[in-house]
């Protein structure tokens, strides 16, 4: 079969294909939320008296909020006492090579076509894989360990290097942010852990993949990612999730700290299960994503591909904190079916010179919502500071709703900040075009989707660029405008 | 709290002068009131948790002390007076208002062709049948509660009247006056009904002749009948102590034309809320709006344009320059209706920023649900280009005369907009006064020096 063939037939697959649960022997702590359950979460852990505060703080700090719904969104009424808070797959023990992995997780992992094993290892990207709450296995470890890069769970973080994660947890994103980090806080089970010491650049790309398993479980992974001065890394993040009629509840939080000179590229393919087509079940994506440019010439680089979920909550900001730092911020969201989006981006510009770019693609369709809300912030101080915002919005069929909520605040006389967006839907003439060529109009589709959000899907590594053009070919089919 | 006490003083405001507010204004306008003052109950002031307000702070405003009056006032004006100052002075028309009150003698101008100048007051008196089809149809006090409030207070305004295929020779220039020593706290009323086929030229002017702190809270409610055409521009050239919010409703049938432009050279707070709603197929709508603002100047300008069906365009291009410690804000929303194909839409902001201490807030919004449409919208915020800036410099224009120039080229695309070409020279005359900083200073009098 050619290449060719191989995606047509992988496209007019329009289920979700991730769809499958690994039948694992899981243990969790029931459902519901209590003081106690984040007491016994901390005490399963093992965890310091430190952060056992921490998450009484968060805890306290979300029983005392209720969810604003600011969002041109739809959330259904979640009711927090029916979600189970923590959940692991058993047998829990060290593990040390992949022969040890049980071997129904192995599986799992091939069906998603992660390299875990030996072969793909070869591939070169080590993964920390996340499934339901707990950190499953870390390739490469000692690898990374040589030049002093850390990539571990962060459980496993709390244990080794407690110093480092006292000292940066927290500090982008406060557990009183908002109501979803709050919650994140008080109960987040584990996540990545990533540090690259100074003039470091690593020598491959991090991966993590988040995948929920159980049933009613939700996922608070958390990640944390420190580069120290004139360090690099290129961090990828992957999710799916398998079909299930209840929504299930994602709050994750992740939090990157970037020194003087050091760069950090996070790249997304989120592909939470979405529902099925009248939008019953899919996951509710509710991520706080902050990362902050704290020293001179430090660089965040965002990008992501968003076409999972029954609700998408999602805003990756950057704080430009140091003087002449930049912030890239590239997304595709795709809404189908059911599914609501309101995602974007926050550049906060407080040093001098500092930039940021905005290019953001959303595509809906079928009975899907989709908006875009960003905010441009420039301080006072933030003298010659520049922004430059692209979003477009593409609808296909008339019974879908596009938005765009772009916030511009500006506080400095130096600073240019420009905003562009259009609202539009593919043409008959291109498809027409294409048809004429011999290309159905639902390859033809696709082309142009792929070809519009072309801008963003460049700026993704190798492999997710592949996985993504195929998702959102797949995600579009029999969407026809 | 402040905003508590402001709330419940405007409460006890309406409670303890329903009684003269009722005496002094006929039934059709009297039914609307107790539901609107209980939904402004229920919103009170909005404050900056507010979405739309989140850029304006009223709470200076309405904290300060103003007087109040629910009984007719009498106010003499001597019209020789008038244009001496920095009315905007045409071929027109003029209707003048006090504090948003009626203060011609004769209370009901009628014109050839039977297009109707009167007081807000007397007409709903002479005309319950227009006022029963069109009064408090096309505000919303549920989601604009100084609109409710205006509705709850409201006693007297404009009320202009367009019937079928009528036209007038000149335009129409209604002038608010604010002429009084003490402050005042004024809610206008303005009722403009265009009958189809009809063509109306509108100026509002709201000027100040005295010094003393204003509030007005007006709203005005137009119908743009089938094709029917409307131009309607606002000059807002008040002083620095005088703080005016707006809101305004069209409602647009098939195939009318609302050609508008606001130009706020001078005031305290200013905040214009525009509401466009696209009824029928065909309609057109184009909004301009200028602000110059300096000192402690805010202005905010607030559009929404619904575009409930096929076949409609709208435009609209707003831009500001602030100086000094200004703050503005703009915020745009066009809806596309599900059943809106076809539609174009287009909404740009520029903003220019002089100094460091001036703070600019802009949120073009689009909230799109029908798919084949042909929406847009920019924002920017900078400064002065500075390779005009070199280009000109470069040719011996000395710094400060490059400056005027961008900054007028910049102002005058909302500018030339205007149709009638007397108010176009009249506010390019203005807005270069302003932007040289002579319009604190009058040409003819003093009455604006003491705020310069």
């Amino acid at each position: 079969m050619k290449e060719e063939d191989k995606i047509i037939q992988e496209v007019t697959e329009n289920e979700y294909k991730y769809g499958f649960t690994s039948d694992f022997n899981n243990e969790d702590l029931g459902k519901g939320i209590n003081e106690n359950i984040v007491r016994l979460i901390s005490a399963k852990k093992g965890e310091p008296e430190w952060l056992l505060e921490y998450r009484l703080k968060a805890f306290r700090y979300w029983e005392e909020q209720k969810m604003k719904n600011w969002a041109h969104l739809n959330i259904p009424d979640i009711n927090y006492q029916d979600i189970i808070y923590y959940s692991e797959p058993k047998p829990k023990k060290k593990l040390e090579s992949m022969d040890e992995v049980d071997p129904e997780l192995r599986e799992t992992f091939e069906k998603l076509g992660i390299p875990l094993d030996e072969q793909k290892i070869l591939s070169g990207v080590a993964v920390d894989a996340v499934i339901d709450s707990v950190s499953v296995k870390t390739t490469f470890r000692e690898k990374l360990a040589e030049l002093g890069v850390i990539f571990c769970s962060f459980s496993e973080a709390v244990k080794d290097y407690p110093d480092l994660v006292k000292k940066y947890l927290g500090s982008v994103v406060p557990y009183n942010d908002n109501y979803f980090s709050a919650l994140n806080s008080a109960v987040f089970s584990d996540g990545s852990f990533v540090y690259i010491p100074k003039g470091v650049r690593s020598p491959m790309e991090l991966s993590s993949y988040f995948r929920i398993n159980a049933e009613n479980t939700g996922q608070f992974e958390r990640t944390l990612i420190v580069a120290d001065e004139a360090s690099y890394v290129s961090y990828l993040e992957g999710c799916t999730a398998p079909q299930r009629d209840e929504n299930q509840l994602h709050a994750a939080v992740v939090e990157i700290y970037i020194h003087t000179d050091a760069e950090v590229k996070y790249s997304t393919v989120q592909n939470w299960y979405p529902g099925n087509k009248e939008g019953k079940g899919g996951i509710f994506n509710f991520v706080t994503k902050r990362g902050i440019c704290h020293g001179e010439n430090s660089k965040l680089s965002w990008t992501q591909v968003e076409t999972g979920s029954a609700i998408t909550w999602k805003y990756p900001s950057t704080i430009l904190k140091g003087d002449n730092s930049t912030a890239e911020f590239f997304s595709v969201a795709v809404t189908n079916n059911h599914q609501q989006a309101d995602t974007g981006t926050k550049m906060i510009h407080l040093g001098k010179n500092t930039k940021s770019t905005i290019i953001s693609k959303g595509i809906s369709a079928g009975k899907s919502n989709n908006s875009y809300r960003g905010l441009v912030k420039v301080g006072k101080k933030a003298e010659n500071a520049r922004n430059f915002s692209q979003c477009d919005s593409l609808l296909m069929g008339s019974e879908c709703g596009a938005h765009t909520y772009p916030y511009i605040e500006i506080d400095n006389n130096s600073a240019i900040a420009e905003h562009e967006a259009t609202t539009s839907k593919i043409s008959e003439d291109q498809i027409f075009y294409c048809n004429q060529r011999g290309i159905p109009t639902d390859d033809a589709i696709g082309l142009i989707v792929n070809g519009y959000a072309k801008e963003v899907l460049n700026k993704l590594p190798m492999e997710f660029a592949v996985e993504a053009q195929k998702l959102l070919q797949i995600s579009l089919e029999g969407s026809v405008g | 709290m402040k905003i508590d006490k402001i709330n419940k003083d405007l409460q006890a405001l309406y409670s303890t002068n329903i009684k003269d507010i009722n005496d002094y204004s006929s039934p059709i306008i009297n039914k609307y009131r107790e539901s609107a003052f209980k939904e402004f109950k229920k919103a009170g002031v909005p404050t900056k948790y507010n979405e739309d307000y989140k850029y304006t702070d009223l709470i200076p405003t309405f904290e300060k002390d103003y007087n109040v009056t629910f009984k007719p006032i009498d106010v003499q004006i001597k019209t020789e007076n008038l244009f001496k100052c920095d009315v905007v002075r045409l071929d027109a028309d003029v209707t003048l208002l006090s504090r948003g009150r009626y203060i011609e003698e004769q209370k009901i101008k009628e014109f050839p062709k039977g297009v109707i100048i009167a007081s807000f007051n007397e007409a709903s008196k002479k005309y319950p049948e227009i006022f029963e089809k069109h009064y408090a149809k096309y505000g919303n006090t549920k989601n604009n509660s100084l609109y409710a409030l205006n509705t709850a207070l409201a006693q007297d305004g404009i009320f202009i009247y367009f019937p079928k295929n009528s036209y007038t020779e000149k335009p129409l220039q209604i002038i608010n006056l604010l002429v009084d020593e003490k402050g005042f706290f004024y809610n206008t009323r303005n009722l403009i009904v265009i009958e189809e086929n009809a063509q109306a030229n509108i100026i509002f002017c709201d000027d100040s002749l005295s010094t003393g702190e204003f509030l007005g809270n007006t709203a005005t409610e137009i119908y743009v009948g089938k094709n029917a055409k409307l131009n309607f521009y606002k000059i807002q050239n008040e002083h620095n102590e005088s703080n005016n919010i707006s809101s305004t409703y069209i409602y647009q049938d098939k195939d009318s034309v609302f050609h508008a432009g606001v130009y706020s050279l001078l005031g305290g707070l200013i905040r214009n809320n525009f509401d466009i709603n696209l009824a029928e197929e065909g309609c057109e709508s184009d909004l301009f709006g200028l602000s110059l603002i300096d000192k402690k100047q805010h202005t905010a300008n607030f559009v929404h344009v619904n575009h409930s069906k096929s076949h409609c365009n709208s435009n609209q291009l707003f831009k500001t320059i602030l100086d000094d410690k200004a703050t503005g804000a703009f915020s745009g929303k066009v809806y596309v209706a599900k059943d809106a194909q076809q539609t174009n839409a287009n909404q740009t902001n520029r903003n220019i920023l002089l100094t460091d201490d001036a703070k600019m807030s802009t949120k073009p919004q689009l909230i799109i649900y029908a798919d084949d449409v042909k929406c847009s919208h920019g924002a920017t915020v900078g400064q002065l280009d500075e390779d005009a800036m070199f280009y000109m410099r470069a040719r011996g224009i000395r710094k400060k005369e490059a400056k005027m120039l961008l900054m007028y080229a910049f102002a005058n695309e909302c500018i030339s907009a205007v149709k009638i070409d007397a108010l176009r020279e009249n506010i390019q005359d203005l807005a270069q006064r302003r932007l040289n900083g002579e319009l604190s200073l009058c040409r003819n009098c003093s009455a604006r020096v003491v705020n310069a």
